[in-house]
């Protein structure tokens, strides 16, 4: 992916669009089940729907569908992955060493 | 004899309970672990002809870091020294999200206990032509894999054969996967683990170096009891130290393992080529599309609502009917006497108390089964966690809440589908404010007291029907205003974030369905069971004792003078009448009856008298008994089906100076403190098996009764002052 990507909050990501997690900052508590559960940097994820309210949203995360709620959301940065990358990849990108 | 322990751990939905109930057919129990509402199962497991091990079902998890008491049980229960140290963990994980299943069997591993991973979902895996090959996956990981589909019953006996093997290697722990992580991760580690030795003293270097990873993601914000101080301050000072060097500790710990993980589980996974629309995808465009998934819930839910509004009725009939034919066997084959009516109207009514709830509790976890085995019960969540956060509660939250209007008792218990304790506990003492259907004879007895039943108001409402539809609607404003309210006040705290799964849908299975409801009753008939049988007896001596000699004597008089009518059923009818009125002259003798004759005072206020008073003492049973106390006190002959004769008594009811009772006010009055006031026992004693602790249902009945007692009387007195309703 190109370094030039934009970065910008998860619930911003249109309905059907992936995205590439740069970075996770709920509170502590959250942004670690998050990450437990597959959600850390360099993460693909995909903005499957948004609820009938408006509020929480459905992604797809590593072969798992999860639900989490705009606030959440919005601080999650991610860049956008361009619209032709295919559905659900065999592979999401490898996460890579953490502490960089 | 005692067997060797062997744990089974994994995610939630990954299959853990069918698994569990497949390998421990009919041996299987429910009990708590100690000091929390978790519970835990435990059953004996045949590995070879030799070898049976007690096989112990941890709560579903996807990770082992803990911020609540609940969470540690699993931390706890694979560190247990002595005769409950486990010999083996079997992690049962989903191969469908293989990677983030794994993430909880790879924390299970670095403890060095020996593992066996169930790899489950094999069937559905072929189906979505997923390839794994699970020799890769072991050599990968380090720990056996075994391929099984717990549902078709495919390779139990392989996992069998491998848990023989690897307890007949005397529990020799597996190899240590080894996970690389970063330079800050292994400072860390280092700095914490010497003081683990404080709080686990029996662990293994192996799972002291496992501890200090736990602590360092665990410890910090969270709520644990019990944790050695040198611990903590050992870990806050590894993570100042980490932070100094802007490394998110957190997020390093978990990276390296997923990073581990990703490896290992690309090595072995081959997946098809082009990606297929799922059935759950399928079935989701339309469960949770605007419109369509609005149609759907909205007949879930009403299913559900019927179910225990009416179906249960019959069951409920058949209970009562029951009850009624062993109170008039007792009546037949005992003497007259104290004994005889502790018997009838003591225990035989008590017993009755509690397993009248059992069909609707039966029908709610019946159905709540079905809807979270199927992965419904995530979607209810989805769909309206808009308007339940709202509150601060959880999506979750709303299928107890629309339960509450059938009855408080199941609802209470339905909360545990709510994996967050606060949220639980929120959403378990704001429900009873839920206009439950005990209220409704109550209701219907004040509203038929009070209107004719000929008005209308604005030429087609009935003022009764409306008045029933007020209280339904303050009913369940309160609810979601107590639920407000807790939330920010006594259990305040971080709002929980909603991260939800919405599992793939799958077809449940009636015999686990049937297991776990049976697991419900039985919890109800044995926890809460007690208290309420208890409760009953108290409240019934309460309203029987003690007894006046005089008013007897003056009353067995008048039936000797009866002997000389001549015509049989004139006879009986005179004695049933003297017999309801000496009832209704002793229960103002009785502890209960005193007990409202004292607290008038504090009842006037609210337009009610003592008579009011023992009714709504008695409705402590439950609250439609008001309507059989009150027929009581006014020595009315009990008739249980017909209410009219005590509406009639108590549309003439006057107080002492010659004002009517049941004014239209004082019956508006009287229906409010219905509908706020805790008068259930049995929501009381629910609450307390559900919380694990006296004070949340104290609270609760604190703070119902308190609001019960003031909206009743700034009703009745702002109503007296401005002059309405005294007609
Ligand atoms: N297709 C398939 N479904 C399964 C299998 N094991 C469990 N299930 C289903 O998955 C759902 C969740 O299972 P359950 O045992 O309740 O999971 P738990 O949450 O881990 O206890 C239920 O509807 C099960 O019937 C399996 O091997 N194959
Ligand atoms: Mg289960």
């Amino acid at each position: 992916m190109a370094p030039t990507l934009p970065v910008e909050q998860l619930d911003s990501v249109p309905v059907g669009r992936s995205a590439t997690v740069v970075s996770v900052a709920c509170d502590r508590a959250t942004a670690r089940r998050l990450m437990e559960l597959g959600l850390l940097p360099g993460t693909r994820v995909d903005v499957v729907r948004v609820a009938p309210m408006g509020c929480p949203l459905e992604l797809r995360v590593r072969d798992s569908a999860l639900s989490i709620r705009r606030v959440e959301a919005a601080r999650v940065a991610v860049q956008l992955l361009p619209e032709a990358a295919p559905v659900r990849p065999a592979v999401s990108p490898s996460v890579g060493h953490a502490a960089r | 004899m005692s067997q060797p322990r062997v744990l089974l751990a994994g995610n939630p939905n990954a299959g853990k309970t069918t698994l569990f109930n497949r390998l421990t057919g009919s041996s299987a129990r429910v009990g708590n672990y100690p000091g929390v509402t978790v519970e835990c199962s435990a059953g004996t497991l045949r590995c070879d002809d030799t070898l049976s091990v007690t096989l112990m079902d941890l709560p579903g998890t996807y990770s082992l870091s803990a911020r609540s008491p609940e969470e540690r049980v699993a931390v706890d229960a694979m560190f247990a020294s002595g005769e409950a140290a486990p010999a083996a963990i079997v992690v049962v994980v989903d191969a469908l999200a293989l990677t983030r299943n794994l993430y909880l069997a790879l924390q299970i591993m670095e403890t060095g206990l020996p593992v066996i991973i169930a790899l489950n979902m094999m069937d559905a895996a072929r189906d979505a032509g997923l390839a794994i090959d699970s020799d890769l996956l072991s050599a990968g990981l380090g720990v056996p894999v075994i391929p099984i589909s717990a549902t078709r019953r495919e390779g139990l006996p392989e996992l069998r054969a491998q848990l023989a093997r690897t307890l007949h290697a005397g529990g020799a722990a597996g190899e240590v996967p080894v996970v690389r992580y970063p330079g800050a991760v292994e400072a860390a580690v280092a700095t914490v683990t010497p003081a683990i030795a404080a709080f686990k003293p029996d662990a293994s270097p192996q799972a002291a170096r496992a501890l200090a990873l736990w602590a360092l993601l665990s410890l910090g914000d969270d709520e644990l009891v019990a944790i050695p101080s040198a611990l903590r301050d050992a870990a806050a000072s590894a993570r100042a130290r980490a932070e100094e060097s802007a490394t998110d500790l957190d997020q390093a710990v978990i990276a390296a393992r997923y990073a581990f993980l990703e490896e290992v589980v690309e090595s072995a996974v081959t997946r098809p080529s082009a990606q297929r629309r799922t059935f759950t995808d399928k079935l989701d465009a339309l469960l949770l599309h605007r419109v369509s998934g609005f149609v759907v819930f909205a007949t879930v839910m009403y299913v559900v609502f019927e179910a225990l509004f009416s179906w249960s009725e019959p069951m409920v009939g058949v209970i009562e009917g029951g009850v009624v034919s062993a109170q008039d066997m007792v009546n037949a084959a005992l003497p007259p006497g104290a004994l005889r009516e502790l018997l009838k109207d003591g225990v035989i009514a008590g017993v009755g108390n509690v397993i009248v709830f059992v069909p609707q509790i039966a029908m709610l976890f019946l159905m709540l089964g079905f809807l979270e085995d199927s992965g419904y019960l995530a979607r209810v969540a989805f769909l309206i966690d808009r308007v339940m956060a709202r509150v601060g509660l959880h999506g979750k939250a709303f299928v107890p809440l629309l339960s509450g209007f059938a009855c408080a008792v199941p609802a209470v218990m339905a909360t545990r589908t709510i994996e967050s304790r606060r949220d639980r506990i929120a959403t378990m003492l704001a429900l009873p404010l839920m206009s439950c259907s005990a209220r409704l004879p109550v209701y219907v007895l004040v509203i038929a007291t009070i209107f004719s039943g000929e008005e209308r108001v604005a030429g087609v409402f009935s003022p009764g029907a409306l008045v029933l539809f007020t209280m339904y609607l303050v009913s369940t404003l309160a609810t979601l205003g107590a639920a407000a309210v807790l939330r920010r006040t006594v259990l305040k705290g971080p709002r929980p974030a909603l991260v939800l799964e919405l599992p793939p849908y799958r077809r449940p299975e009636w015999r686990t369905l049937l297991r776990s409801t049976w697991e419900r009753v039985r919890s109800f008939l044995v926890d809460a069971g007690t208290i309420i049988l208890a409760i009953s007896i108290v409240l019934w001596a309460l309203l029987t004792y003690p007894k006046s000699e005089e008013v007897h004597a003056r009353y067995e008089a008048q039936r000797s003078e009866l002997a000389s009518v001549a015509d049989e059923s004139e006879r009986a009818s005179r004695l049933e009448q003297l017999d309801a009125a000496e009832a209704g002259e002793q229960i103002r003798k009785s502890a209960a009856g005193r007990v409202g004759l004292a607290i008038e005072p504090v009842l006037q206020p609210l337009g009610f008298d003592w008579r009011i008073g023992v009714g709504i003492i008695g409705a402590f049973a439950a609250r439609e008994v008001f309507v059989s106390t009150l027929a009581t006190v006014f020595g009315i002959s009990a008739g249980d089906e017909d209410a009219t004769p005590v509406r009639e008594a108590l549309a003439n009811a006057s107080h002492t100076d010659g004002r009517k009772l049941m004014t239209p006010l004082a019956g508006l009055s009287l229906m409010l403190f219905f509908v706020f006031a805790c008068q259930c026992m049995s929501t009381i004693a629910v609450v307390k098996r559900e919380s694990g602790s006296w004070k949340w249902p104290m609270l609760m009945f604190g703070y119902m009764t308190t609001l019960a007692y003031v909206v009743s009387l700034a009703v009745y007195q702002l109503g007296s002052a401005f002059g309405w309703g005294l007609g």
